[in-house]
């Protein structure tokens, strides 16, 4: 009988000894997220959803590369290259001797056939071959705070090494980029009425408004030894010079484009266009090709079929894949979570 | 340390003791006593080669020794001062005496030496000694022959060939020992005057109390945490980089965006250090700011703990913590009793005793003013040791272990306590263990590093590349570099100096710095931002491994732990598990089971019966009887035992006969010879209201004590009749049948490793005095009486039946003690005495002096009986171990236990089997290790070659298997079901019948089914000699290897004989301080917080509290967390990679000018911004299978092995994917825009998006667990690298203003980001189909039909029957 009291309260004690360390118990928290058992999704590939996968890219894909090729096609581009065509048969042999004298008369005319009609605007770019616009040497050497207030008009650091003038003060804009600005012209005409290529616009807007300041002038800007290209208007202030700002958006790749302004008529099939080009630009240093594009634009932007033709081939691509698995799920499948296929089930010698 | 558990590995089976009187011819063979005594010892066999080689380096004395006129001196005869003349001479003439008491082999072999030295040259030495024993009183002759003994022991005991050497080292220094040793121990020792801090300061810089764990302070932080920080190699790659962008010719970069990343991983990580210090300083401030009362003047005054100073005295109240290390003085308890909690300090949660010194007890510290010196050792961080003296009113009062108490102790059960400062601060014992475990590096962050070399080569062929065009170009633009518009060479504009260069360094320097601008441009090929999401990723792991519910012990309360954050993902190729078994396969809480006494075995068939009988008894109380007399004590223990009836029965007889006597004296030894404390909790009246009367509620005792082996003795003990009521120092109460005894204790020989035994002598009522001696079977059955002639029968009898019955118990897996008493006369308990005096007032080697003392009584003893102590299986370690075998993984058992216990505790815990055979090597000698080895790898077919030799001790164990363990099923603990799985059924084919002579033929079927066991003797050699590939051919090939009565050092040895000669992964599991060596080599050390302190713990990578879940954290977590990582390395080396070859392809049309088209902001945000966080947040979360499908199927785990997740195979994929990925990523808005006007940042634009895009997607193709966060991460980047180029843009100072705005509104855009993204996973999406549809990988099975059937059934019901259709294929 003593013993079982004794044993009623050693049972007694029992649970206020558990009870008392539960009340600061270390027992992790229990929740879905602790336990990584969160409801989830948990994809995986069956046949059916790698055949719907592939058609779905197919469908998507063939109509799109569809619209793109025909957007493309619909582009008439008119090209001209003239880095040889405009310099004098009897100068060729020395284009670079050519082109930096300044006493020759670097004018040629040009005489363009059109096509096919070309709807305005027609976009008339000139494209430089060679040129390293991305070199980085170039890229940097360039000041944008100069270029938005003539407060930072000394701020010439990065322009190296068309900073300064000679005696010290700061040529605005300073560096490579606008020391190198494009200068040949072109003048349209057609049948002997001046075509009016307008080349207002041409940059972008927000180049304009806030990256080239409308009270900062150029100022000692192609002034010393060694001129690189155009001149600008020291009474224009920068957000009006077009051309420059166009040219100071470097291009990505040494082929580019750059857009020179826009014709506002229509042309017509068959019509020939003379073009006065003054071929000052210097690329023969290094090789480089010119050329004079005259273009339309489709939604696509301009003439290239690399879209259209790779979303094509991908959606292609895919139909067939998608075939492919179908076939091979008709004829061969494989039962999905099937245990046989298991290693140890498939060769149970090796351990 | 529990006592039945050696901690050190020690040979004793020369163990032998005996203090009779052979005539003198017997006495001359006496140096090979040792021989014959090891060969009579049963279990282990002595090492006989090891004992030449160390004998012969004494040839001169052993020459000597086999000369028939010898004196075996006492070794622990030791102050020959306070024996006197006299005694050494009586000694001498007294020619009978003679013993050995060999602690180890090594102790052995010196002490052989010195036993059997002749008297001659004994009294020549001696007399060397004698001047020096006047002139110092503490040390004795025998102290210096053995002085270096315990020191080496440990260290030493598995590398006898350095023990070899030491030993030589130690006969040359002999001569000069003795006084080198004062000095050094005067030196060496530090003094410490009592209560007189300023004495004690004042020669001595001792260290104040105040301690400090922080790193920093406000000055120190920045340049120290910078320091530190900049250890890691990825810092200083990044700083390297930034720098190199800070010359000019370099700067790729603007100077201040290529420091971004670095300051900011720098910033982060200093507010996290900054942050955990600032916690450091608050919790040391508050520990500094405790206070403690100190004695000043005449009274206790309350003092800062950070004032406290070493020799100061305080005064400690109940459930107070100990400020710092102190030598008990006084308690309120008069007999000088303190009880602690060690818990902060080794885990341990039941109370140890601390005494102090009677001499000390009694004086009034406030009242008299004391002096006193304490000279003891220097601060060392061994808790469990201390050794000090201290003279206190005219006496030298030795001092040890139980009379201090550690920093981080609690006071319990003990009114207050008076202590003087020893330690302090940082030199007590509980800070100096404060050390972190070392950090150990995963596997496959090896791997990592060898593929990282390899994008390193990938890095530097592209800066090759890049500078060689460089230098190209150049040649080819050499003569017009001054006039390119695009490449200046020279100022024109600078008038003077006109033709100044301009950044141009001529030909060679300008390709070196091509290059090195490439590097720069190109640096994040080497994914340095990989190690901090690692970092991150693994502490996310490591979040979700302590917060899971199921590895949570609600037993001891723990959760799981993570101390290292490094290897993770190894956990998910473990090959080979090491495990201790004691406390980690078992649950360490003894259970008394069985006993044998006077050869009667008790506990066995009746030991269901009492449960019932007690219930009888309980229904009729006051009948008389054997139940009576349970119930009618007053007394309780606290843990309830059941007991043997007919055990009870015997105890109730008369007082006669020798069996009776026998278990008397059983039952007292178990409750007098020990350590435990009985501890009474309340004693209250209570009604019994069903019998209508007041009796008194029996008083509870709690026994507390430092071995649960001990406890649960006494509990039986006190089960059977003989309760322990009190212990003090001076004696014991004892409550025999309700009549109270109180023993005097006089000596008390506390159990250590080396002797595996403990001693208690007491004086009875009656004045007689007896030696009461527990200890494990070899260690007592040579030291038994020899057997005289007309008692012959009957003890040999009741021997043999005892070992009969030990080796019954032992092959049930229960621990075995051997208990055994005598009587002492007056004079051997006068020399004993003497001697024990000496030996523990001792300064140095105390604990060697000790056992010297001891062995002059532990002799000539009368056996009584032994005990079976049943040591349970946790729960869930068969179903545990079978699943890890199943999982591919080799368990390996390394205990320190009998070979018997591991054999049968193998069988109970499933790891061995009926239809193992198993290969036993037990050699004493290399060249019988060399056989056995050499015979088994023969047998198996390992190595065919060869017969068996003759001194082959390997059996086939099918017919053993049958007589020595009758059905080890008996011992799975109940509830243990679970599948039979049909590979396990599959291999289980019957060996019984099989022809030895198959040999190599069935090996390799057979190899499966080859169990290993070998003992701790044996790996000595083989481990030490060139046999180690022997043993590590045989053990791989064996399914199962147990290693018993292994050393710590062994077992770490093991696990490096694995380790080093595979690449496999181990894991060594322990609770032990015995197992920290091995948790520390293995690659991942897991330690169990058990019973057995915290040690494991702190040297472990993982704890956790119960064996079981060790299947969970491999196959559960590991697999996870290895898949997790895998992929997470692999996925990191393709994002950086594909955006660099993009930058790569790019750089190849910019004239090699390292121009990047994006933004400086954009490259350095990419890996940080952009793409970091859907990795971290796959890289913690995603899950390829359910814990349950991975549980269930065990086999999963091999992905592990196979290194599925991430090899080389699978970075060279991903490479040529990243190729491809990269080439499309460039060339679709190359061709896409060819000839158009698009500039160079809306170009960077489009591939900054597009890239972002296309690693986003990449990922989400291989997600395979959809969760919000998932979602949110991954959508959430690309949305914020949109969100990153808006704001970028949106700035007018950059070039790039308004570019996306711009680019955004034509369709071409569009287009391109989506045939870049669909055009560059199509391979790697056609690459996983036709993988997943053609060559499975078994996950990839396992995952279709978790999902698929759960799909499909969706009743959770179902799972039971699809899992048993499983169970049966699988």
């Amino acid at each position: 009988m003593n013993s079982s009291g004794a044993t009623t309260s050693s049972a007694t004690s029992g649970p206020s000894d558990t009870v008392a360390p539960r009340r600061n118990s270390k027992r992790p928290k229990y929740s879905k997220f602790t336990q990584q058992e969160l409801p989830a999704c948990k994809p995986i590939l069956t046949p059916g959803w790698v055949i719907t996968a592939f058609t779905l890219i197919g469908i998507i894909f063939i109509p799109i590369g569809v619209a793109s090729l025909l957007a493309s096609r619909d582009v008439v581009e008119i090209v001209y290259q003239y880095e040889t065509e405009c310099i004098p048969p009897n100068a060729r042999n020395n284009k670079l001797g050519y082109i930096q004298d300044p006493t020759t008369n670097k004018n040629c005319i040009a005489t363009l056939t059109v096509p096919k009609r070309m709807e305005a605007p027609v976009y008339v770019y000139y494209q430089l071959d060679n040129f390293y616009q991305n070199h980085r040497r170039y890229v940097k050497s360039r000041s944008d705070t100069q270029l938005r207030s003539p407060t930072n008009e000394n701020d010439t650091s990065a322009c190296d090494p068309e900073d300064n003038t000679a005696n010290g003060s700061p040529i605005v804009p300073c560096g490579l980029i606008a020391w190198s600005l494009f200068n040949d012209t072109y003048a349209f005409s057609r049948n002997n009425t001046t075509l009016n290529v307008n080349s207002k616009g041409i940059a972008w807007k927000s180049d304009r408004n806030a990256k080239f300041g409308s009270d900062v002038f150029p100022k000692n800007f192609q002034n010393g030894a060694l001129i690189g290209g155009a001149k600008l208007d020291p009474r224009k202030p920068l957000s009006e010079q077009e051309n420059l700002i166009v040219w100071m958006r470097t291009a990505a790749l040494p082929t580019f484009r750059k857009l020179y302004g826009r014709i506002q008529d229509d042309l017509e099939a068959n019509e020939k266009l003379s073009v006065q080009i003054a071929n000052n630009y210097n690329t023969y240093s290094f090789g480089g090709k010119k050329k004079l594009v005259l273009s339309t634009t489709s939604w696509l932007g301009g003439k290239n079929d690399f879209l259209g033709i790779a979303y094509i081939t991908v959606g292609g691509l895919c139909f067939f894949l998608a075939t492919v698995f179908f076939v091979v799920y008709l004829f061969k499948p494989r039962p999905l979570g099937d245990p046989s296929y298991l290693s140890w089930n498939r060769n149970p010698a090796g351990h | 340390m529990t006592s039945g558990q050696p901690l050190l590995f020690s040979q004793n089976a020369s163990d032998s003791l005996s203090l009779d009187a052979p005539p003198p011819l017997k006495r001359g063979s006496f140096s090979c006593l040792c021989r014959t005594g090891s060969v009579s010892s049963s279990h282990v066999s002595s090492t006989f080669s090891d004992l030449d080689d160390a004998q012969s380096h004494f040839v001169d004395a052993k020459n000597e020794s086999l000369s028939r006129r010898k004196l075996s001196w006492d070794v622990a005869s030791i102050g020959e001062r306070d024996l006197g003349r006299n005694l050494y001479e009586s000694e001498c003439t007294f020619p009978t005496t003679r013993f050995q008491s060999a602690e180890s082999q090594f102790f052995q072999h010196v002490l052989s030496e010195c036993h059997s030295q002749p008297a001659q040259s004994v009294s020549a030495f001696s007399g060397h000694h004698m001047e020096h024993d006047k002139s110092s009183d503490l040390l004795s002759r025998s102290a210096l022959e053995i002085s270096s003994g315990p020191s080496m022991y440990i260290p030493t005991d598995t590398a006898s060939s350095s023990r070899r050497e030491k030993l030589n080292h130690q006969r040359t220094r002999r001569k000069s020992w003795a006084n080198e040793d004062i000095l050094s121990s005067e030196e060496n020792a530090r003094f410490i005057h009592i209560n007189d801090p300023r004495r004690t300061n004042d020669k001595y810089e001792f260290t104040g109390n105040e301690i400090r764990t922080s790193k920093y302070t406000v000055i120190t932080f920045l340049p120290k945490n910078l320091f530190i920080q900049f250890h890691r190699v990825a810092y200083i790659y990044f700083l390297v980089i930034a720098a190199l962008n800070q010359l000019p010719p370099l700067a790729v970069f603007g100077r201040t965006v290529s420091l971004f990343p670095l300051l900011f991983v720098l910033f982060v990580t200093a507010i996290k250090d900054g942050y955990e210090d600032w916690r450091r300083h608050r919790s040391d401030r508050k520990e500094n700011n405790r206070e403690a009362k100190v004695l000043q003047g005449a009274r206790f005054y309350s003092k800062e703990w950070k004032k406290i100073r070493v020799g100061e005295i305080l005064k400690i109240h109940a459930d107070e913590t100990i400020p710092c290390d102190m030598v008990l003085l006084r308690s309120s308890d008069p007999s000088g009793i303190a009880y602690v909690q060690t818990m902060n300090l080794d885990g341990e949660s039941n109370l140890k005793t601390r005494y102090a010194r009677q001499e000390t007890a009694s004086t009034d510290y406030e009242s008299e003013h004391v002096t006193g010196l304490i000279r003891c050792e220097q601060p060392n961080r061994n808790i469990y040791e201390f050794t000090a003296n201290m003279e206190f009113g005219g006496q030298r009062i030795p001092l040890g272990q139980s009379n201090i108490v550690l920093r981080g102790c609690q006071l319990k059960n003990t009114d207050w306590i008076i202590g003087v400062v020893v330690y302090a601060g940082q030199e007590t014992k509980a800070m100096l263990n404060s050390a972190i475990s070392p950090s150990k590096r995963s596997k496959l962050e090896g791997y990592m590093n060898r593929e990282t070399l390899w994008l390193s080569v990938f890095l530097f062929v592209m800066c090759a590349v890049v500078a060689f065009g460089m230098g190209l170009w150049l040649e080819r633009h050499m003569d017009r570099l001054d006039t390119l518009p695009f490449y200046r060479r020279k100022y024109f504009t600078k008038g003077q100096e006109n033709g100044k260069r301009y950044n141009y360094y001529g030909l060679p320097l300008e390709i070196f710095f091509s290059f090195l601008s490439s590097v720069i441009v190109f640096q994040i090929m080497i994914p340095i931002s990989l190690y901090i999401s690692m970092e991150l990723v693994r502490l996310g792991q490591s979040y979700f491994m302590i917060g899971d519910t199921r590895m949570y012990d609600c037993s001891s309360d723990s959760r799981f732990q993570c101390r290292s954050l490094n290897i993770n993902e190894d956990l998910g190729q473990i090959r080979y598990v090491f495990c201790d078994k004691t406390g980690t396969l078992t649950e360490n809480k003894m259970e008394f089971r069985k006993a044998s006494i006077h050869g009667q075995n008790y506990g066995n068939s009746s030991y269901l019966a009492d449960q019932q009988m007690q219930d009888t008894s309980e229904g009729r109380p006051g009948k008389g009887g054997i139940a009576d007399t349970i119930s009618r004590q007053r007394w309780k223990p606290k843990t309830v035992v059941k007991v043997d009836p007919e055990l009870v029965a015997l105890l109730h007889k008369e007082l006669v006969g020798e069996e009776r006597i026998a278990a008397h004296e059983f039952f007292l030894t178990l409750a007098a010879c020990n350590t435990v404390i009985p501890i009474k909790t309340g004693k209250r009246l209570s009604t019994d209201l069903s019998f209508g009367e007041f009796y008194e509620e029996p008083v509870v005792i709690d026994y507390q004590g430092e071995s649960p082996d001990e406890q649960a003795l006494v509990c039986a003990a006190s089960a059977y009749g003989y309760t322990l009521m009190e212990r003090t120092s001076g004696h014991i109460v004892i409550d025999i049948h309700g009549e109270e005894q109180r023993l005097d204790v006089l000596g008390l020989h506390e159990f250590d490793s080396v002797r595996k035994r403990m001693s208690v002598v007491v004086r009875f009522p009656d004045d007689s005095v007896k030696v009461l001696v527990k200890g494990a079977d070899s260690s007592i059955f040579n030291i038994l009486a020899e057997v005289t002639d007309q008692r012959e029968d009957q003890s040999t009898g009741i021997r043999c039946a005892t070992q009969n019955h030990l080796n019954e118990y032992s092959l049930q897996g229960l621990r075995t003690l051997v208990l055994a008493s005598r009587d002492l006369s007056e004079m051997e308990l006068e020399e004993w005495f003497q001697s024990y005096q000496e030996a523990s007032t001792s300064l140095t080697e105390r604990s060697a002096k000790l056992r010297q003392t001891a062995s002059l009584i532990e002799c000539n003893l009368n056996l009584l009986g032994a005990t079976g102590i049943e040591d349970r299986l946790q729960d869930g370690v068969p179903e545990a171990i079978e699943s890890l075998r199943q999982a591919g993984i080799k368990v390996w058992v390394l205990t320190g236990d009998k070979q018997e216990t591991a054999i049968s505790i193998g069988l109970s815990c499933k790891l061995l089997t009926h239809h193992m055979q198993q290969i036993i090597i037990n050699g004493s000698s290399e060249e019988e290790c060399k056989n056995l080895l050499a015979d088994a790898k023969a047998n198996y077919g390992i190595k065919p070659q060869g017969c068996r030799s003759k001194n082959s001790k390997w059996k086939k164990n099918i017919d053993s298997d049958q007589t020595e363990v009758e059905n080890p099923n008996d011992y799975v603990t109940p509830g243990s079901t679970f599948p039979k799985t049909g590979l396990h059924l599959r291999y289980s084919f019957d060996t019984e019948d099989l022809p030895e002579q198959y040999g190599a033929k069935v090996a390799s079927t057979m190899n499966q089914q080859l169990a290993l066991i070998i003992d701790g003797n044996s790996l000595v050699y083989i481990l030490e000699k060139d046999l180690q590939p022997e043993l590590f051919d045989l053990a791989v090939s064996c399914r199962v290897v147990l290693c018993c009565r292994v050393a710590p050092l062994q077992k770490a040895g093991v696990v490096d004989l694995i380790k080093s000669r595979t690449n496999d992964m181990t894991l060594a599991i322990g609770d032990g301080a015995n197992d920290v060596s091995m948790i520390q080599m293995a690659d991942v050390g897991v330690g169990i917080c058990g019973q057995e302190g915290r040690q494991a713990v702190m040297a472990s990578d993982f704890a956790m509290g119960q064996f079981r879940f060790l299947k969970r954290l491999l196959l559960v977590h590991g697999h996870w967390n290895y898949q997790r990582v895998g992929y997470l390395v692999l996925y990191n080396f393709y994002r950086n990679a594909v955006f660099v070859m993009m930058l790569f392809w790019y750089i190849l049309c910019t004239a090699f000018s390292t121009t990047s088209a994006l933004t400086d902001w954009s490259s350095v945000f990419y890996s940080v911004i952009y793409t970091s966080v859907p990795t971290i947040v796959v890289g913690i979360l995603d899950k390829d299978l359910s814990h349950r499908t991975l549980l269930r199927y065990p086999k999963l785990y091999g992905a592990g092995h196979r290194q599925e997740s991430y090899n080389m195979r699978l970075f060279w994929l991903t490479m040529i994917d990243t190729l491809w990925q990269s080439l499309v990523l460039f060339y679709v808005p190359l061709f896409a825009y060819r000839n158009s006007t698009i500039d160079i940042w809306s170009m960077g634009s489009l591939w900054t998006i597009a890239v972002v895009v296309l690693v986003n997607v990449h990922l989400a193709m291989d997600i395979q667990r959809w969760i919000l966060i998932t979602h949110i991460a991954l959508w959430g980047s690309i949305v914020i690298t949109y969100i990153c180029l808006v704001v970028l843009d949106s700035i007018p100072d950059f070039p790039n203003y308004w570019t996306i705005y711009h680019l955004a509104l034509f369709p071409t855009y569009w287009l391109n980001i989506l045939l870049i993204t669909v055009l560059a996973l199509l391979p790697r999406f056609l690459l996983k189909v036709l993988q997943q549809m053609f060559w499975p990988s078994d996950i990839q099975i396992a995952r279709e039909n978790e999902i698929l059937k759960r799909r499909h059934l969706g009743v959770k019901s179902d799972e039971a029957t699809s899992s048993r259709q499983w169970g049966a294929q699988w």
